[in-house]
């Protein structure tokens, strides 16, 4: 009686002061906003919190391999499986990179608003709805190989539900871009960030309704007689096809643009080869032409006749080898950016948000090599635990990349820059966990071999992911708030907004001369 | 030291409405596209395996190729609404655009009218799953233009300020549904 009536008091002291009422007015300000800027936060939050769900299922799996425990039978730990499989692509790739684009796209480009808000919060919920729905249905016997048909049915159906919010999302973001710029930023001006979000979107758009199409043909089929695709086994034929290489590379492509947007900010120099960054990043939505046509295998035996060699070998460079490229030639433009000219006195500082972006693009580009790797017939890597360790690699670099844009824009969110002693860490960190997460699956591949130290690391490796973020979390309460809008001496329109922006962004919409106009107002700043 | 950047001009137009349509139609095109791709492979492994797809069920196609003209005329009455609402006017505008809200129920009755025709079984063979997956995502997609013209006549005859735009997109709307339609009752209907 004394503790409920202590219960009670306590309430009633929440109650009085307010501190109920202003919790309810916070969520319901967040649950019913369409500033882009929360909206895109809601998605990468909710991307983080997959992330710690997708590593305790991983470690799990993971567990119960390495200490042989038997605590799982075949088909809980193939419910695991897919969990942290479409987990990595849909509930944490996803999410924070979209998110990200969200957030900070709109600023960006000099509006005042994201297109179309109100449906990119209904986007938000959409796949919110669509991701715990997933998890529910796979977690009750749903998912691929279900035993439970009506599991089986909202898995699919959820899957639906989750890839018409991405849809409406990528709408939003490509419509900004393309409508809605701020006078003077021309397409050839747009940040890289920005062009990146765009690359994204538009892969996105063309892909997810196939994706849609196809799971509303297994979904009737499956819920009605399972004539056409065969039992919820037969899924495993063509759901993957969304789920691996090159596919996932299109979730991972704004990882560029935090890299090529932060380069040239650590040297304090505007970046020489602009065109080169923007062709990279379109190089890697070619892999969109994928999804679109619904192909992942792209096979090159270079035991068959010359010819076919050729032919195959042509096919799998357009799908695999050209997303690869892009990357390549992204990560090729730094030294150009890095190169000392004489332009600027500054010397170059090493951003924690400039690491974290250049870990998750080498991380990116090792996942892509995987990808490329897994088509040679002669490696004898697809359907090995390779495929798994190479979306593990661009997924998880995804996840890294978007931590480093919400440090870099969090001044921009919060009005607080971050503690650079405290966050630069955890790039490492995190980057060591993808390795360790990605890495022991494709050697266990190549060396066809089931070894326990394998799962092993990679139990390390998630545990140090969720290690990251729950660290990530931290550090990112509170930090420097100088008064400045620009504490990173950035070089890009959004900066020269106060810290933190406003919910309309702008209160006037600036003259932009050239890609850098923030540099354009410094003493030693000239336009382009 | 950063300074403050001067203010510019007032922007342009935005368009975003068009552009926004643009790139749904655009998601549209994959999504019927990818659905006929898989049901031509499948219709193929039933021609390879020596049967007719559909296997007994006659199709009405008297019924399609009504619902193709009335898509087509739709689009050309929304073309009617553009043109009204460019010029702000907006009794030819409230026609064209309730002209097009009539077709469109027209194309959902006509639809209706074939599946009632053709009484195909869902859970019996390969057809029946295929069929109804794909017509019914056409339908769905109908709807969806059905909707945006409702909307786009609130927005135009009821709103404070003319916006001959959402008029504009929905037209581009409704081209996209004409071109998806063709394809369906092609592939579909015509082929089988």
């Amino acid at each position: 009686m004394e503790q409920s009536g202590n219960a009670m008091g306590a309430g009633s002291a929440l109650l009085s002061d307010g501190r109920i009422g202003t919790l309810v007015g916070a969520i319901a300000d967040w649950a019913t906003s369409t500033d882009h800027k929360k909206i895109g936060r809601l998605f990468a939050g909710f991307g983080l919190l997959g992330l710690v769900a997708v590593s305790v299922v991983a470690i799990l799996r993971s567990l119960d391999a390495v200490a042989d425990l038997d605590a799982f039978n075949g088909q809980q730990l193939n419910q695991f499986a897919q969990l942290h499989h479409f987990g990595m692509v849909l509930m944490v790739a996803l999410p924070l990179t979209l998110g990200l684009s969200i957030a900070v796209t709109p600023m960006q480009v000099g509006a005042r608003s994201i297109a179309f808000a109100r449906m990119t919060l209904l986007g938000f919920y959409m796949w919110l709805a669509g991701a715990v729905l997933i998890a529910v249905a796979i977690l009750n016997g749903g998912g691929i190989g279900g035993a439970d048909g009506d599991m089986v049915d909202l898995s699919l159906a959820a899957m639906i539900l989750m890839m018409l919010g991405v849809v409406a999302a990528a709408i939003s973001v490509a419509t900004t871009v393309l409508t809605s710029r701020a006078p003077g930023i021309t397409m050839r001006r747009v940040p890289f960030f920005s062009w990146t979000a765009l690359v994204q979107a538009i892969a996105l758009v063309v892909t997810a309704p196939v994706m849609v199409g196809l799971t509303i043909l297994l979904f009737v089929d499956h819920r009605n007689s399972a004539l056409v695709f065969g039992n919820s086994d037969a899924l495993a034929d063509w759901l993957p096809r969304f789920f691996s290489a090159p596919m996932v590379y299109i979730y991972a492509i704004p990882v560029l643009g935090v890299f090529a947007e932060l380069l040239p900010v650590s040297v304090s120099r505007r970046h020489p080869m602009r065109q080169l960054v923007f062709a990279g990043s379109a190089l890697v939505g070619v892999a969109s032409f994928s999804g679109v046509t619904m192909q992942n295998d792209f096979p090159v035996d270079f035991s068959a006749s010359g010819q076919d060699v050729v032919k195959s070998l042509v096919v799998m460079a357009f799908f695999v080898g050209l997303p690869l490229l892009g990357i390549v030639i992204t990560l090729l433009t730094a030294p150009l950016v890095a190169k000392p000219d004489g332009s600027s006195s500054s010397k170059p500082r090493i951003l924690s948000p400039m690491l974290f972006g250049l870990l998750a693009t080498l991380l990116f580009l090792l996942g892509a090599v995987v990808g490329v790797l897994i088509q040679v017939v002669d490696l004898e890597l697809a359907g090995t635990a390779a495929v798994e360790g190479s979306v593990a690699l661009v997924c998880l670099a995804a996840a890294v990349g978007s931590m480093g844009g919400l440090i870099f824009w969090a001044p921009k969110f919060s009005g607080f820059k971050r503690d650079e002693k405290k966050v630069l860490p955890l790039a490492l960190l995190g980057a060591l966990g993808v390795v360790l997460a990605g890495a022991p699956a494709v050697i266990a591949g190549l060396a066809d071999s089931d070894a326990t130290i394998f799962s092993t690391l990679t139990l390390v490796g998630y545990a140090l992911m969720a290690l990251t973020v729950l660290a990530f979390a931290g550090a990112t309460r509170g930090g420097t708030a100088d008064g400045t809008s620009n504490p990173w001496c950035a070089h890009t329109i959004e900066w020269s907004t106060s810290s933190p922006a406003p919910a309309d962004n702008y209160a006037a919409l600036a003259t932009v001369r050239s890609a850098e106009p923030e540099l354009d107002q410094t003493p030693e700043g000239s336009p382009s | 030291m950063t300074l403050a950047l001067p203010s510019g001009p007032a922007p342009a137009p935005r368009r975003q409405l068009l552009v926004g349509s643009t790139l749904a139609g655009l998601a549209g095109t994959t999504l019927i596209g990818g659905m006929l791709a898989v049901w031509l492979l499948e219709r193929q492994q039933v021609v390879d395996a020596g049967e007719r797809f559909p296997m007994k069920y006659i199709i009405p196609e008297v019924a399609t190729n009504v619902m193709l003209i009335t898509i087509f005329g739709l689009c050309f009455f929304a073309q009617w609404a553009v043109y009204s609402a460019r010029r702000q006017d907006r009794g030819h505008t409230g026609l064209a655009l309730s002209v097009v809200a009539i077709l469109a129920l027209s194309f959902i009755n006509a639809q209706a009218f074939v599946y009632s025709q053709m009484e195909v079984e869902l859970a019996e063979g390969v057809y029946g799953a295929l069929f109804y997956a794909v017509t019914g995502t056409m339908m769905a997609l109908v709807i969806v233009g059905l909707i945006f013209t409702v909307v786009a006549a609130f927005r135009t005859l009821g709103g404070r300020d003319w916006q001959s735009e959402i008029v504009s997109a929905h037209a581009l709307y409704w081209y996209f549904a004409a071109a998806a339609y063709s394809a369906v009752w092609f592939v579909v209907y015509v082929t089988k």
